[in-house]
């Protein structure tokens, strides 16, 4: 079974040369740390800004250069800022190449809920709903299954939805999933975890084609 | 040249009124219009409509208008970082219309360009779609969204000259560029407020055109929300 890491480090093989990702908050933004070094990629920040670095050292801070956490960050060679409207440019015209986000439920469908649970205080969507209708890579980066231990990989979602058939890949503390026309097709497994394990923790349909291999996180 | 200055902020929210919508641009409290939103609170207006992406924390941006129950609805994206806002939308004291941010921006960008709706993939199939007009573009879904319509549009700049021309820094751009001339008037507030010519024209991020009143704001706090920081090696 992987950590946040594990999971983190995981999805950081399917970021390609030349790509400009977007990372949502939470485990999405360790993935940033696990990007091999021979490559070139750039982070993208829905607030405003192409080539986000890592955290400022104590003492550089500063309050006009935050990400959409509202963390401060630093910028790295190649940077460029912009308003609002040229961000979701960047992510509705498809110039993003891979959207890495959290979600709460993923439906076989590809569907996805992941702002709001009825009867608890709503946050609100912020850009989620732009990035999933738009992006062309969608990688979901979730637990396999939720505090109470119930299945996150669902028949349908049972919450409100972000938005409709548009995750392709989910990685999760079990394993690497595809969402195909029949269902969720299960690509990898994490370490240590069975194939039968990995079915009793998924409600929606799960395919099982052949040996399913061990993921590879070196 | 036009010029768009003037001596303060009272001068600057000459005729906003009770019942008014205001866009306010920043993405959390960075670059948020800190004059406008203190001098909002001093003359105690109320019944206000927020365009904003966000609605401040409990003692700062947006949450003092709140706080003095001055907001009537706020028209946001994400609104997580403020008990009071949360007490109040529970209450139903406080309406909220939350919108997906790119949608956001784009009625901001719509208004300000004359278009009075456009199509977005965003929201299709969820609550947000609801009620609103869908239809098929090249095989995929789009829903029909308006332009927005605001009486005062409150906008924060690092650098602006007398023409009323603008340069922001960093992130702190975010909404502001979209909301200048996004309402009937839009008001500029500035770090540093130069004269005309001291601006180079390539630099310029909104033309002064978009600008009715400008002045230099004094004293900004620019609180940061969330510091992160590295340690040294």
């Amino acid at each position: 079974m992987l950590d946040k890491n594990g999971i983190a480090k995981r999805i950081a093989k399917e970021v390609k040369d030349g790509y400009y990702v977007n990372l949502g908050i939470g485990i999405p933004t360790l993935v940033a740390n696990f990007v091999r070094d021979d490559i070139s990629v750039e982070f993208q920040s829905e607030n405003g800004v192409l080539g986000m670095g890592p955290f400022p050292y104590e003492g550089d801070e500063d309050a006009d250069v935050i990400n959409a956490g509202k963390q401060t960050i630093t910028t790295l060679p190649g940077a460029s800022f912009f308003d609002s409207a040229t961000s979701f440019s960047m992510i509705r015209g498809q110039h993003v190449d891979l959207t890495i986000l959290g979600a709460m439920e993923v439906a076989e469908n590809g569907d996805i809920a992941n702002w709001k649970i009825p009867g608890k205080m709503v946050k609100g969507m912020g850009g989620a709903m732009d990035l999933v209708s738009s992006a062309e890579h969608i990688i979901v980066a979730m637990m396999h299954t939720n505090r109470a231990g119930e299945s996150k990989l669902l028949k349908a979602c049972s919450l409100p939805l972000t938005g409709v058939k548009c995750v392709k890949k989910i990685v999760t503390n079990m394993a690497v999933l595809e969402v195909g026309p029949d269902g969720f097709i299960l690509l990898e497994r994490a370490p240590g975890v069975s194939v039968e394990e990995i079915k009793a923790a998924t409600e929606g349909r799960l395919i099982v084609d052949g040996e399913v291999p061990e993921m590879n996180l070196d | 040249m036009i010029r768009k200055t003037v001596s303060n902020v009272e001068e600057a929210l000459k005729g906003v009124k009770d019942g008014m919508t205001f866009m306010l641009g920043g993405f959390g409290l960075c670059g948020i219009p800190e004059m406008a939103i203190a001098e909002l609170v001093r003359l105690g207006i109320k019944n206000i409509t927020c365009i904003s992406n966000n609605a401040g924390v409990d003692d700062f941006g947006l949450g003092l208008l709140l706080h003095k129950h001055q907001i009537k609805k706020m028209i946001s994206s994400y609104v997580g970082e403020n008990d009071e806002f949360e007490r109040q939308m529970l209450s139903g004291e406080l309406e909220v219309e939350l919108t997906p941010q790119g949608t956001l921006a784009e009625k901001c960008r719509a208004a300000q360009g004359g278009f009075p709706a456009f199509y977005t993939p965003a929201g299709y199939g969820t609550e947000v779609a609801e009620g609103k007009e869908t239809r098929e573009f090249n095989g995929k879904m789009y829903v029909l969204e308006e332009a927005f319509k605001a009486d005062f549009a409150f906008v924060k700049a690092w650098k602006g000259d007398e023409a009323g021309n603008l340069i922001f820094k960093g992130t702190a751009r975010n909404f502001n560029p979209c909301m200048c001339g996004a309402a009937k008037i839009t008001v500029a507030e500035v770090e540093e407020l130069l004269p005309a010519g001291s601006l180079d024209p390539n630099q310029i991020h909104v033309p002064g055109i978009f600008v009715q009143r400008i002045f230099q704001g004094k004293g900004y706090e620019k609180r940061i929300e969330q510091r992160t920081v590295r340690k040294r090696d």
